[in-house]
Parts: structure tokens; C-alpha cells; sequence
């Protein structure tokens, strides 16, 4: 029987890869939580994409601090083009266990009903750079049911690790 | 005992510690507000989840969702804000209100479809030695528009917290298909 908190699936890369799918993700849950504890070969923006969407239906609104100052901005789908729900500040690019990793905990909230756009809830940062906060809007009401995380250029490093939990309300 | 700092990173150890409590989904019409009564005293803390439509147009696109705790209206809440409205990064505080807030909303003009979503826990609910601190992750994007914020509220009660109240600032009520479930967390 599932738990209120599910762990649904773990990738922990034994080698370097340009991008990392969950699939075939149950629609029994109310929320997804992702997290990513990650390195890349290059510092570079993020995206996520869900259920294979190219279109330009991703956008969202951030709000980061680098230790000297806070900022706000936000990248309309227009803008990203089809790329996908954006993170620009995740920031690691040196190799574990030299660095510090980047870490990112996605909210996909209320991601498999039918009737509403999807709204994403996004904490992210990297010890030796910045802290994020962001809030993204997928258009589309379809149930999400593939989830596909990917540094603009370059790869996810080896030993970087996602989960998926899956969260079920009464 | 699974670490708050683990559940708001959101890396569970004990996953039988997250148990769902209640669901309240907004039918055909809308509804003046979402409540939580009789609220079970055997966690140790409390989380909201889920995602929200105001119906008003006043301030909309944007709304502010108001929580008032035991139905307390009383000046007894306090409020801090730091939010991202796209343009610049700003942060404020309030004391003596007769409410906090959960978050910022989507109003009647944002998009069709577009939802805000809210994260917020409510720590050590039931210690009636202490007064009760609020934190929430919450906004919405609106391609173009949009808040994000992160709140931190108090109130300044050491009564155990046995119902929570959300409502919109406009008054106006939350649309069909806005949704909160509240979870309890056992320490």
C-alpha cells in the first residue's frame, strides 16, 4: 500500500549523461517532489521538460541572492521557446567531491489533474554561489507523466543523483 | 525522528511520518474560504499544500491568501515577506495584524488555468509552550506576471492549534479546482 510520501524511483549516475528522464510516472499521487543533488561539465542553465513538450508553454519568475545582493527576474515562454521550466543559478560545475553540488528540490503541484495548468515550486542553490527561488507555470492541463531534466550544454556529472517522491493527499 | 530541515528539503527519512490528515477541493461556484477543524493533536508538525484561484478582480492578477489559526482574530499575528515580482526583489513586515498569510494568490485576471501554489508548515503546532511560527514557500507565474515569495508569520498564541483558516484578502472567495491538503508530521 502507498505511504502518503513515496520514494518513486532514484537515478544516481554511475558516468556522465546529457539528461535525465522519469517515465511513466503513476498519476496516483497528488504532488511530485524532485530533488537533485548534481554536478555539471559547465555552469549553464537547467530546464525541465514534462511529457516530451518542445513547445513554448514553460515560463517562470525567480528571485536569487549571490551574498551581495537580491534580484528578481522572470523568462516568459516566448522567451525560453519550448526549452523548458528554467534554473539559471544551479551552478556546479566542478567535479565531486570538490565542489559543492548543486542542490534543487522541485514542487509539481496537483500534477496529475486535467483541469488546470501546471504550477511548479522551485528551491535551488549551491553553497558557493547562489540561493533561488522560483515559481514556473507549464501550459498545460494534461496529467504530467514523464519528467526530463537537462543543463542547457554539456552533462550532468557522475555520481549526481535525483529522486522522484511522489506525495498523496487524503 | 525525521528533521524539519530534511522535510523542507524534502529528503524523508521515515516516510510513515508524513501522513495525510484532510483534502478540501473548491467545487462548481467557488467558495468563500478553505478551513481545517479539529485538527488531530498527535503530530508535531503541521503542512499545507496545494493550489489556489481567487476569484477576485481588485488586485488581480496578483491576491494575498490570509490565515487566521483557531479562528483567533484577535491582533495576535504578525508577518514577513521576501518576494520576486520579476522586476526587483523586495521584503516587508507587519506586527499587530489580526491575521498572517499563506502566500500570494492568482486572481480572477491572471490566465485561464494558472493556479498559485503553496507550501506551508506550521512547527510545533501543538506545544503549548511555545508561540506558533508559520513558514511558506508560495507564488505563481502568470508567462509575463507572477510573484514568488517566501513568508515567515507568528502567532502569538501558545494555544495548541486545532483549526486553520484561509481566505482571500479581496474577499472575493477561491475559484473550482483550487485545492489544499494538510498533512501531519509525527516527531
Amino acid at each position: 500500500m502507498a505511504q502518503t510520501y513515496d520514494s518513486i524511483a532514484t537515478q544516481t549516475l554511475g558516468s556522465a549523461v546529457a539528461s535525465v528522464t522519469f517515465s511513466s510516472i503513476p498519476a496516483t499521487y497528488t504532488d511530485l517532489i524532485l530533488v537533485v543533488n548534481a554536478a555539471m561539465s559547465a555552469n549553464n542553465p537547467v530546464y525541465l521538460r514534462v511529457n516530451g513538450l518542445t513547445t513554448a508553454i514553460y515560463s517562470n519568475t525567480w528571485i536569487v541572492g549571490n551574498g551581495a545582493a537580491a534580484s528578481s527576474g522572470r523568462y516568459s515562454a516566448a522567451a525560453l521557446g519550448g526549452a523548458g521550466f528554467n534554473l539559471d543559478n544551479l551552478n556546479a560545475s566542478t567535479p565531486f567531491p570538490a565542489d559543492f553540488s548543486g542542490q534543487a528540490t522541485y514542487h509539481l503541484m496537483n500534477y496529475a489533474n486535467t483541469t488546470t495548468d501546471k504550477t511548479i515550486l522551485l528551491r535551488a542553490g549551491n553553497a558557493a554561489g547562489w540561493t533561488v527561488l522560483d515559481c514556473g507555470l507549464i501550459q498545460t492541463t494534461s496529467a504530467i507523466s514523464s519528467i526530463n531534466i537537462y543543463p542547457y550544454t554539456g552533462t550532468w556529472s557522475a555520481g549526481s543523483t535525483f529522486t522522484l517522491y511522489g506525495i498523496k493527499a487524503a | 525522528m525525521p528533521m524539519l530541515g530534511i522535510l523542507a528539503s524534502q529528503i524523508l527519512g521515515h516516510l510513515s511520518s508524513f501522513e495525510s490528515i484532510a483534502t478540501v477541493t473548491v467545487g462548481a461556484g467557488g467558495a468563500s474560504s478553505i478551513s481545517f477543524a479539529s485538527i488531530p493533536q498527535t503530530y508535531t508538525h503541521l503542512q499545507v499544500r496545494g493550489i489556489t484561484r481567487s476569484l477576485g478582480t481588485t488586485t488581480s492578477p496578483n491576491e494575498e491568501n490570509e490565515l487566521r489559526l483557531n479562528g483567533d482574530t484577535g491582533a495576535n499575528y504578525s508577518l514577513h515577506r521576501l518576494a520576486g515580482g520579476g522586476a526587483s526583489a523586495t521584503s516587508d513586515g507587519f506586527s499587530g495584524l489580526t491575521f498572517t498569510e499563506s502566500g500570494f494568490g492568482a486572481g480572477a485576471t491572471a490566465n485561464a488555468n494558472v493556479f498559485s501554489a503553496v507550501v506551508l508548515d506550521i512547527l510545533d503546532y501543538a506545544d503549548t509552550n511555545k508561540y506558533k511560527t508559520i513558514r511558506s514557500l508560495n507564488g505563481f507565474d502568470n508567462n509575463g506576471g507572477g510573484q514568488v515569495a517566501l513568508f515567515s508569520g507568528a502567532w502569538l498564541s501558545t494555544a495548541a492549534v486545532t483549526s486553520l483558516l484561509i481566505y482571500t484578502y479581496s474577499g472575493a472567495g477561491f475559484a473550482q479546482y483550487s485545492s489544499l491538503a494538510l498533512y501531519g508530521i509525527k516527531g
